[in-house]
């Protein structure tokens, strides 16, 4: 094999994270599924219950939209990149929820820091997925059992 | 009485006042706590479920404030009206202080027993709640929330009480209550440890002749949430039985909770008192509003 088709398949194999088309760079870090701070579920019931891939992603869609214009906390998103951020954070559901995706994005604890995200900050988030994930239909048990899973990363997400 | 009632609340204030001046330059954030996380006030005024404290806070803040919430309850149960009416402030999500008042009518059973038809038991209870560790719904998922609690009771009823045979007027319980709600299950599972003297929660005094120390009692409570909004499930609460002359029974109930939004929430129950003040089978509903910032 050339050198140029192990280049080829390396880079179609792991693109850079920070180098999407249409996203600001980022710092580089590696990519690694401890990165999404929980491990997936298992098997595919939970991916159907949030309506596979199509229905994450009108979750996470609907999500960013409330938080960006949230009277409480709509100020912390101001200065995202909303390209990115539509990506990583679907990614993220999506890898969590096993309906077949990578992970790609930081750390949750590289991603969060330095924003001064109080506790009243992380159960705002919280309602906005609620109502997000509601106004998809998902049941309520099935919505806990995500909420479970990212009760855990409150310690790299809120600020002491 | 009035002078214990009034240091308390001097000591409250200084605490409001002295806190975040001490720990905290930053601004007092209000309001920020999930639905139905702070619970619901418990008869005794600690929050929790109706009958039992929970290892929560009262109040709509968190870490980086202060909350205040008061409830009105009423008891119906079949001989007697119960009301407990009070409220509570909660210090960054950590410190509870609560004030209860309780009116215990005996309607027509106090004309029987000779002490007048309407006669009605009273007693103030102050407590004081302390959050030690976990979080009820953050982190670790099998590390529950624990609180260490004391309740000030003081009985207004010290004539008949001590000729019921009770051994003080006023007592003081010690508890310690772990909680947690697990999420990928939708269930709060809560308990709590409580030495107490009291007779039928301090409304009868506080020991007696068959028995005049403290006693470990148990409660828990297992809540199931459906929603959001609402929950449903029951509490069981072991009693002391420390009156010769009036038996006294464990506690248990059913209830539906129900947040209409962060500031009022509802519970219904279904409750089983047992034997109280010599009459047995009070059982009855049970209806509670509260309020909360
Ligand atoms: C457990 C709860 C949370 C999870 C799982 C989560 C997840 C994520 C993920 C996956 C990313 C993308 C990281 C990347 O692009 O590499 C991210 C970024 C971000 N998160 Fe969170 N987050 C949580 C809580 C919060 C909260 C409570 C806030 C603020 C109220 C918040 C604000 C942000 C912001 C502003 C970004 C950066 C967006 C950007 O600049 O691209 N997050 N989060």
């Amino acid at each position: 094999m050339s050198m140029i088709a192990i280049a080829l398949l390396l880079q179609s194999a792991s693109p850079p994270p920070y180098a999407m088309p249409g996203e600001e760079p980022v710092e580089a870090y590696e990519v690694r599924p401890e990165n999404a701070g929980a491990k997936p579920f298992e098997g595919d019931a939970m991916a159907k219950a949030f309506g596979g891939q199509d229905g994450i992603r009108r979750v996470v869609n609907r999500l960013i939209d409330l938080n960006s214009n949230d009277p409480v906390i709509g100020e912390i998103f101001v200065t995202e990149d909303r390209v990115r951020f539509r990506r990583t954070l679907f990614e993220h559901m999506c890898y969590l929820l096993n309906a077949g995706c990578i992970y790609t994005g930081m750390d949750m604890r590289s991603a969060h820091k330095n924003m001064g995200i109080q506790q009243a900050d992380m159960n705002r988030m919280v309602e906005n997925l609620q109502s997000a994930m509601d106004a998809e239909g998902i049941r309520f048990h099935a919505q806990n059992r995500l909420l479970a899973k990212l009760a855990t990363m409150r310690k790299d997400v809120v600020e002491r | 009485m009035s002078r214990i009632k009034l240091s308390l609340s001097t000591c409250t204030l200084a605490l409001i006042w002295a806190l975040p001046q001490a720990a905290w330059a930053d601004e007092l954030r209000g309001g920020g706590k999930l639905l139905l996380t702070n619970g619901i006030s418990s008869l005794e005024g600690a929050s929790g479920g109706s009958l039992t404290p929970w290892a929560v806070i009262a109040g709509n803040e968190t870490k980086d404030g202060i909350g205040v919430s008061a409830h009105a309850t009423v008891a119906e149960v079949k001989s007697y009206d119960f009301q407990s009416a009070g409220f509570s402030i909660g210090l960054f999500d950590r410190v509870e202080l609560s004030y209860s008042h309780h009116n215990f009518n005996m309607n027509e059973i106090g004309a029987a027993l000779g002490l007048g038809a309407d006669y009605a038991f009273k007693q103030h209870i102050f407590g004081a709640k302390l959050k030690l560790a976990g979080d009820l719904v953050f982190g670790d998922p099998m590390m529950p929330a624990i609180v260490i609690g004391a309740q000030y009771k003081n009985s207004d009823n010290d004539a008949v009480v001590g000729a019921m045979g009770a051994k003080d007027t006023k007592g003081i319980d010690y508890y310690v209550s772990a909680s947690k709600l697990f999420l990928s299950h939708s269930i709060l599972a809560s308990a709590t440890l409580r030495a107490t003297k009291a007779n039928q929660i301090g409304l009868l005094g506080f020991g007696g002749d068959r028995n005049s120390s403290y006693s470990l009692q148990a409660e828990g409570s297992l809540a199931w949430q459906l929603s959001r909004r609402f929950a449903i499930g029951g509490e069981y609460r072991t009693k002391p039985n420390n009156l010769g002359v009036a038996r006294e029974d464990d506690w248990f109930d059913l209830f539906g909770t129900y947040a209409f939004n962060k500031h009022l929430t509802a519970a219904v129950g279904y409750a089983d008192m047992g034997s109280i003040a010599s009459v047995g089978e009070q059982r009855g509903v049970l209806f509670s509003l509260q309020a909360s910032y």
